[in-house]
């Protein structure tokens, strides 16, 4: 992409407009173009646009039944240490966070936007391929919602709203491949194993208090040829990028049912919704009005259990995300408080201050630990809701102490942005207010 | 693979101890809570069934079961042994009761410590013995390095001269681990534990406390006027060697027991769960795993705080039993582990008697509620886990961070 030109908000929306109204009949890669115009233009508030053009998701010859990854196997032994594959991935992500996410995360924050060609450089790391089989062009042979969470965690260590947008793809994808017909499989999942991975968000959030997952303001209805959707979801990630959505709502008031949506279908628009934190993942509000799906838009059947495994494993990954950047947040605190000195020595040497990174890795263990069983229950096919629970639990509240104390402990330094305190502090309290967007 | 599941091996063990506490501690608990100082007889029969198991070669349920032989060290790969059995087999037994636990003949801290630094031949010699374990004194607690108690070398003897307090079954044990420092002026390295049997002239129990809870377990005040105690019952080695510094012999205990402890308050807080989680359902609050816990009743949001925390305890000692079972240093686990457990279990057991009202003795959750209390205190309180942990974090010596 060129370099941003100055312009002001009207100008960016009208030229948007503009590009997208030519933009059905060119070819993909001429499609690149306007649609990252569209995400800077879908960054500034209270601007509505139609959401991202979508590429026509192009159907292969789909195979005689939905493929699906098979449980993990349970060796019966209490283990901690990853496989050779998992420290290999691990440290490959932890490497591409350290490089790309961290130097990147500031400025990121400040515009709203994940930068130019970071997303597609961590496609190409594959974190999608992982959770696809074999038989639909990735490379996996069973669950894998250990790897995911550590990958989360070890992404969540750079940056958690880059991490977000990262990851925000990968949750359609491990959507489809769990609960996908054979015909949604065929539809979707080419485009998440080709060489321009598509973004994508899942959508169960809604600006409400108190909001419960499993009782969405969306209202779904059935018509002659499919559902009509209306309502409005909150805080998507990479809205105005994304191609594909799965969005939930409530199916005629027999609760809540998940729905792909293109962003081409007629009554979606996107609106940046700008938020305390996680501003690299470009969160925006998802508009609903009278959608028209067809009848293969339904995910999953509609069915209860599939939808709160769907808010389950998006928990999951929140609770994962908020274990790396509390990481972040213990690793930085560190050498600041040995080299920061008061009163003739570090402040390390003062109990007020050493207990308090004390409770930090002790917190900070407990949830990584507590996620991990959860995950590891969860890809080996065993109950798991209340072990997700508790991970969520810890993740909101240990999480959100740890984004705190980082601050505390810097003083006055930890809050200017001189230091990412600050933002790690905003972007923890995202984990307890946020349901979907990611998914293990 | 990384599982946190317990090792499914370990399933009869649990059963068992799940049996015993269920069968032999549940019906005897409020007894002996009022009756302190009574000795619970019926657990005699049941420890024999303790010492069948820790010689069935399965690592045992007990104290001893903290030993780190060198033996099995050519094994490959991921092991489940003795740490994590003990801790699994004192988290089954704690949730019956913690103070009977405690006063489990042949399984105290002593053990514990005999079996973590006691030469093959001592371990011989000691097998068989109920060991407590004294190294507090009036003057000092969490300090450990101020040993005042002296063990002076004379002829194939070692005369000790001091005072302890806190013993937990100092009264009724066979034998009791004494801390006494060999040279005072050598400060920690000088610090040994001696192996007195009862009956040694010159060693004698002053009198039992009245506490707060754990009042099945007796806890002595003993006292040392010119005990003579063999050399050979010294544990580890004689010299004082201020360079590599022995106390760290001593310290090393620290490591095999407080996950042990962890254990056992994780034993205490999952019964308090288990009884305010079943009283919460039959007043008509369920817990609910799904939907938000602020959009749930206040008692059950707050249930889901408590159990989110006992979780974090309860993996952070697997964690710490399993790293001592696969030989990795686990100093700064265990710490974190006791730290955690200790504080969550007082939280827990406390929140318990407030969300339920069962406050009177009609319910075992105001003893487990007093019962906690010690959990948080010994084998290192909850700010001495937190300066070990601090100290691991920021690579300080504790004459930097003190």
């Amino acid at each position: 992409m060129a370099a941003p030109r100055k312009r002001d908000a009207m100008g960016w929306g009208l030229s948007a407009l503009t590009r997208l109204a030519g933009s059905k009949v060119v070819d993909r890669a001429g499609l690149r173009k306007p649609l990252e115009g569209l995400v800077t233009a879908g960054t500034r508030n209270g601007f509505r646009v139609a959401g991202a053009a979508t590429r026509s998701f192009k159907s292969v010859q789909k195979l005689g039944k939905p493929a699906r990854l098979t449980p993990a196997a349970d060796t019966g032994l209490f283990d901690l240490t990853p496989s050779e594959d998992q420290q290999l991935i691990v440290e490959t992500v932890t490497e591409f966070a350290a490089e790309q996410l961290r130097p990147a995360a500031a400025d990121a924050d400040a515009k709203l936007e994940a930068p130019e060609g970071l997303l597609s450089r961590a496609a190409e790391l594959g974190i999608s391929l992982v959770g696809i089989p074999e038989e639909l062009g990735g490379v996996g042979t069973e669950r894998s919602v250990v790897t995911n969470a550590l990958v989360a965690e070890a992404l969540a260590h750079g940056d958690l709203g880059l991490a977000v947008a990262v990851l925000a793809p990968s949750a359609v994808s491990t959507a489809l491949v769990s609960w996908g017909d054979e015909q949604q499989q065929a539809d979707y999942l080419p485009a998440f194993t080709g060489e321009h991975v598509p973004a994508a968000a899942l959508a169960l959030q809604e600006q409400k208090a108190l909001y419960d997952p499993f009782k969405p303001a969306t209202k779904a209805r059935r018509t002659p040829k499919g559902y009509q959707l209306d309502g409005v979801k909150a805080l998507v990630p990479r809205a105005t990028q994304a191609e594909l959505f799965i969005v939930s709502a409530d199916l005629e008031g027999r609760g809540p049912a998940l729905f792909l949506v293109e962003s081409s279908n007629a009554g979606v628009s996107i609106e940046a919704e700008p938020a305390m934190g996680l501003r690299g993942a470009a969160t925006g509000k998802l508009h609903l009005e009278h959608v028209n799906l067809p009848a293969g838009a339904l995910l999953g059947g509609g069915k209860a259990d599939v939808f709160a495994e769907v808010v389950r494993l998006s928990r999951l990954g929140w609770a994962a995300l908020a274990a790396g950047t509390a990481k972040a947040v213990l690793d930085y605190v560190v050498p600041y408080v040995n080299e920061r000195t008061a009163f003739g020595e570090p402040i390390s040497h003062r109990q007020a201050v050493a207990f308090s990174v004390a409770d930090i890795a002790i917190e900070l263990e407990g949830l990584r630990l507590v996620t991990l069983r959860a995950a590891a229950r969860a890809e080996q096919g065993k109950p798991y809701a209340r072990e997700v629970a508790l991970a969520r639990k810890l993740a909101v509240d240990k999480g959100m102490q740890i984004g705190s104390a980082g601050v505390q402990l810097l003083g006055g330094h930890g809050f200017v942005k001189e230091h990412p305190v600050e933002r790690w502090y905003r972007d923890l309290r995202a984990i307890g207010v946020m349901e979907g967007a990611v998914l293990l | 693979m990384i599982n946190l599941e317990v090792p499914k091996k370990a399933g009869a063990l649990i059963n068992q101890a799940y049996q015993a506490a269920a069968e032999v501690f549940r019906p005897i608990s409020r007894k002996y809570d009022r009756a302190e100082h009574t000795y619970p007889s019926e657990l005699d029969m049941f420890a024999a069934l303790l010492d069948g198991l820790n010689s069935s070669g399965e690592g045992g349920a007990g104290a001893a079961g903290v030993r780190r032989s060198g033996s099995d060290d050519s094994a490959k790969g991921n092991r489940n042994g003795a740490n994590l059995n003990v801790v699994l087999g004192t988290i089954e037994m704690c949730w019956g009761d913690v103070g009977l636990l405690l006063s489990m003949p042949r399984q105290g801290l002593g053990n514990a410590a005999i079996s973590s630094v006691a030469t093959d031949e001592q371990l011989e010699r000691f097998s068989g013995m109920w060991a407590a374990m004294a190294i507090t004194e009036p003057g000092f607690g969490s300090d450990s390095a101020a040993v005042s108690t002296t063990a002076r070398l004379d002829g194939d003897h070692y005369v000790l001269n001091g005072e302890k307090i806190f013993v937990t079954s100092g009264e009724r044990a066979d034998a009791v681990v004494v801390w006494a420092t060999l040279d005072k002026s050598k400060g920690r390295a000088a610090i040994k534990s001696f192996v007195v049997e009862k009956g040694t002239p010159g060693f004698e129990v002053v009198r039992t406390e009245h506490k707060l809870g754990i009042r099945a377990s007796d806890t002595a005040v003993l006292r040392f006027e010119n005990c003579r105690v063999p050399r050979e019952n010294l544990l580890g080695t004689p010299e004082i060697n201020t360079a590599t510094g022995g106390f760290a012999g001593v310290m090393q205990t620290f490591d095999n027991t407080r996950p042990l402890v962890a254990a056992m308050a994780i034993g205490v807080a999952r019964a308090a769960l288990d009884e305010t989680r079943s009283i919460l359902a039959s007043a008509g609050v369920p817990i609910d795993y799904d939907r938000p816990a602020n959009n749930q009743p206040a008692a059950a949001a707050e249930f889901l705080r408590l159990e989110a925390d006992y979780e974090s305890a309860y993996l952070l000692t697997l964690e710490s039993a399993w790293m001592a079972d696969n030989r990795q240093p686990n100093s700064l686990q265990a710490s974190m582990a006791k730290a955690k457990a200790g504080r969550s279990v007082v939280e827990i057991a406390l929140k318990c008697v407030e969300l339920t009202g069962a406050y009177s003795e009609e319910s075992l959750l105001e003893k487990w509620a007093r019962d906690a209390k010690i959990l948080d205190i010994f084998e290192g309180t909850q700010q001495i886990q937190q300066l070990i942990v601090a100290r691991r974090i920021l690579g300080k010596s504790s004459a930097e961070l003190k």
